[in-house]
């Protein structure tokens, strides 16, 4: 991302969001699975470089949402999904999209930790091994290297780069995988419940790399915590129900929610 | 009730029935200590029986004869050419050699019991010798062969029962009309007399219970059958009295005739076999079974007696052939060596001359097909079936299927091998490559059930990580899926392929479980030869008429064994290797 750097300072102020670009466009987005409704309607203007949060009770929809970015629900057998869903303006849920050229550029990061079993350096380097993106082992070498730095990762790891993935720590095994996915340079990141297996040490840490992350990146993050919400977002989208049920400024929606649902959600009457 | 008196009638309802607990806990550990106890000594008691009557198999006892390969004889035509050397009398040559060791044998019997010390299988190693190397025609060389199989187990001393009893005097031996008359100046034979007496007396005593007995029956019974048992009854009581008579006419003197114990006394260079003891213990009439003992004398401790147990009538053996063993063993011209036959020779109908060279080879070469055929069609099969395959009633009924295949016995896989590969294709009998074929079919479904299981054993986690970074589906499987299931494919597919090396039913019905003496080469053009593999040997063998087969079973099974091992070590090997955590 060359022009990063144009970008004003106070993005951490996570209010004034309109400078930024919508990057992700959903209208009506419906999905099912087996028939059975678990999203419903769903539209949305998520803004680029930026941290958006998806919060809501289990089974609200949220994480189903999140998969049909990167069209993981393919994957599961009897999901359907109706609706546009555009990014960058190129629609996700065309059939003449291959879902191999939409993950190259929507990265994902899973609830658990889900190192391959091979070495540090082959798990930052898969991505960019199969979609060819060195041409020589000193440019994959330094994709690995540029990759693990911006997972916070390199000062930790830079002497072992051949011992197993597996053999990290659960925060550190976290980090790997966030560097795996932006090993291919992806526009889209999307986190599903990150830190929710990590203590709160690792999860401080993995919350201060999503922060930084969020200067180049459109970072989607799917929590249950309020606080993370609160502390790493600036938008914060409420689902419900497998709808959405408020959208807006996570300052807003924690201060001044307009829906009594998410009133009573923020202040722990249900969920 | 308040919560204390609650948590106080819970902890004493928790303490009352902690012994309970603690004993049932107890028991359970006892029991499965008590059960694994049971296993190993059961193993152990089964390698340990294999292995006391199969290790005697891994030695041979040669004999090491100097073989005098004279032109005339191996060579007819004189022309040293391969056809003229084939028509060799290497069979005269054997004999020859063995005639000089025993130069007084002359009579035609005595010669052809003196030819059966070993096999005439011998005389065509010796020729492929000759041909291998015609430089040793007219040379005098040592040859080696193995001794026939019933004295090789009476070198080991499996065959009869025998003793050397000390003995304290002097020994002479006299010539005494057509026999020999021995002397010794202590009662050095006085312990056979009282064995033989007794012995004599029990048959004694045997026939007249007989007697006693078929007069009993006589009374039960009425007519023609009490007639019968009557005359038995004389019969038996003749015999007796007959015994009683030979004993009281000879004075004490007690013939040894074939259903008493051989007694063999041996002086430096000859044996003589006693035929009559004399009632004293220190005289005795013999006949000389090797040299010229007339008139030898020998000081005390320089002769022994050698006494055979088994009666001469009940041994395959008879004195002469076994004095001839003694003697030759006695000359160095026996030499015990490690069985190198029993892993270069194929089957043989001589035990001597049989060895697992070509189960051995077949079993290589069909475990190969099985090999080549069985995993990569089962593990894709499998893979197939649990990653790309819609789930539809097709996909349901293809698993049902598979796994019924699993239950299917053997022998029918055989059945099928005969009808489609042998009848429909063509494919020839008995060859390696039809019974890799119907071992594969076997083996299949093993394959296909462990990969299955090895593959869905794989977390989700890791095919999701490899989809989302934008992997296609191949990708993962390939890259991920695969090697992770890897350890638990090759341990299913090596179990499949052990029960496969184990089989012998399916390979009746397409000819394998036969006798086949040449050894298929180990190559493509063996694949359609004549093949046996290792457990038929096994079952071959169990089946052989010659004692000495006895022995070759268990080292066969030990044979087995032994690959049968080396498979599950490669299998734990290859599972180490390619073991990771995830």
């Amino acid at each position: 991302m060359p022009d990063n750097q144009t970008h004003s300072p106070d993005l951490t102020a996570g209010i004034d969001e309109t400078e930024h670009p919508t990057k992700v466009i959903a209208r009506d987005v419906c999905v099912s699975y087996d028939g059975k409704q678990a999203l419903n309607s769903v539209s949305i203007d998520v803004p680029d470089r930026s941290v958006t949060a998806f919060i809501g009770p289990s089974g609200c929809g949220k994480s189903t949402f999140l998969r049909c970015l990167n069209r993981m629900n393919d994957t599961i057998e009897g999901a359907r999904v109706t609706g546009s869903l555009k990014i960058d303006g190129t629609e996700v849920n065309d059939r003449s999209i291959d879902p191999v050229v939409l993950r190259a550029s929507v990265g994902m990061v899973f609830q658990k930790p889900n190192p391959f079993p091979k070495s540090i350096y082959d798990n930052v380097a898969y991505g960019p091994r199969i979609h060819g993106l060195a041409l020589s082992r000193s440019e994959l070498d330094a994709i690995v290297e540029k990759s693990l730095r911006k997972a916070g990762l390199w000062e930790e790891v830079a002497d072992r780069l051949s011992d197993p993935g597996t053999s990290l720590s659960g925060g550190q095994q976290q980090r790997l995988v966030i560097a795996r996915a932006i090993a291919i340079n992806p526009e889209v990141i999307l986190m599903d419940e990150p830190c929710s297996a990590l203590d709160p040490i690792a999860t401080a840490k993995i919350e201060e790399l999503i922060d930084e992350l969020r200067e180049n990146y459109c970072i989607i993050i799917v929590t249950h915590s309020m606080q993370q919400a609160a502390r790493v977002s600036q938008k914060t989208a409420f689902f419900h129900m497998g709808t959405l049920v408020e959208f807006g400024a996570t300052e807003e929606i924690f201060t001044n929610p307009r829906d009594p649902r998410t009133q009573d959600y923020i202040t722990g009457r249900f969920g | 009730m308040t919560d204390t008196s609650d948590s106080t009638s819970i902890r004493d309802a928790v303490t009352r029935h902690l012994p309970r607990r603690y004993r049932a806990e107890l028991r359970f550990r006892a029991a499965g200590l008590a059960a694994v106890a049971s296993a190993v000594g059961i193993l152990l008691v089964l390698l340990a029986s294999i292995l006391s009557q199969g290790l005697p198999a891994f030695t041979v006892n040669q004999l090491v004869l100097t073989v005098e390969l004279d032109r005339d004889i191996v060579d007819p035509n004189g022309d040293g050419s391969e056809a003229s050397l084939r028509r060799g009398a290497y069979s005269r040559v054997l004999q020859d050699a063995i005639r000089a060791e025993f130069p007084d044998v002359t009579s035609r019997r005595d010669l052809r019991n003196l030819f059966s010390l070993y096999t005439p299988l011998n005389a065509t190693r010796l020729m492929d010798a000759v041909l291998e190397d015609p430089a040793l025609v007219g040379e005098t060389r040592t040859f080696r062969m193995p001794i026939a199989d019933d004295l090789d187990l009476y070198l080991k001393g499996r065959l009869v029962e025998d003793r050397t009893p000390d003995t304290d005097g002097r020994l002479t031996v006299d010539a005494d009309g057509s026999g020999l008359a021995i002397r010794s100046s202590e009662p050095d034979f006085a312990g056979l007399v009282e064995q033989a007496t007794g012995m004599l007396q029990a048959e004694v005593a045997a026939l007249e219970a007989r007697a006693a007995q078929a007069r009993d029956r006589a009374a039960a019974l009425e007519g023609e059958e009490a007639e019968d048992a009557r005359y038995e009854a004389e019969r038996y009581d003749g015999e007796a009295a007959d015994l009683r008579d030979q004993m009281a006419a000879a004075g004490g003197r007690i013939e040894l005739g074939d259903e008493l114990p051989s007694v063999l006394v041996e002086l430096e260079g000859a044996t003589v076999r006693l035929t009559a003891l004399d009632s004293d213990g220190m005289t005795a009439r013999g006949e000389a079974m090797l040299g010229e003992p007339a008139g030898m004398q020998a000081g005390a401790g320089a002769w022994t007696l050698y006494v055979i147990e088994t009666p001469e009538s009940r041994r395959r053996v008879d004195d002469q052939t076994i004095v001839w063993t003694r003697a030759l063993d006695d000359r160095g011209r026996i030499s015990t060596d490690f069985n190198t036959y029993l892993f270069t020779n194929a089957d043989s109908r001589e035990p001597e001359l049989a060895g697992v060279k070509g189960a051995l080879f077949g079993s290589i070469l069909t475990m190969l097909i099985t090999i080549f055929l069985s995993v990569p069609v089962g593990v894709f099969t499998a893979v197939y079936l649990e990653e790309y395959a819609p789930k539809n009633r097709l996909t349901d009924l293809i698993e049902v299927n598979i796994n019924n295949l699993a239950a299917v016995p053997s022998i029918v896989f055989g059945l099928l091998g005969l009808a489609v590969f042998i009848n429909a294709f063509g494919l020839p009998r008995s060859a390696p490559l039809v019974g890799g074929l119907v071992l594969s079919l076997m083996t299949l479904p093993t394959v296909i059930i462990a990969s299955r299981a090895a593959l869905k054993a794989v977390p989700q986690s890791i095919r999701q990580a490899a989809l989302a970074v934008g992997a296609s589906k191949t990708q993962s499987v390939f890259h991920h899926v695969l090697p992770l299931a890897a350890p638990g494919i090759l341990t299913g597919s090596i179990i499949g392929l052990a029960q496969a090396l184990g089989e012998t039913a399916p390979l009746l019905m397409i000819g394998m479980v036969a006798f086949i003496a040449d050894a298929p080469t180990l190559g493509l053009e063996g694949l359609t030869q004549p093949a046996t593999v290792m457990p038929v040997q096994v079952f071959l063998w169990s089946d052989g008429a010659e004692r000495a087969f006895e022995a070759r079973t268990a080292a066969a099974i030990l044979v087995l064994l032994a690959l049968m091992i080396g498979f599950n070590a490669l299998a734990i090997y290859l599972r180490r290797r390619f073991e990771r955590r995830w």
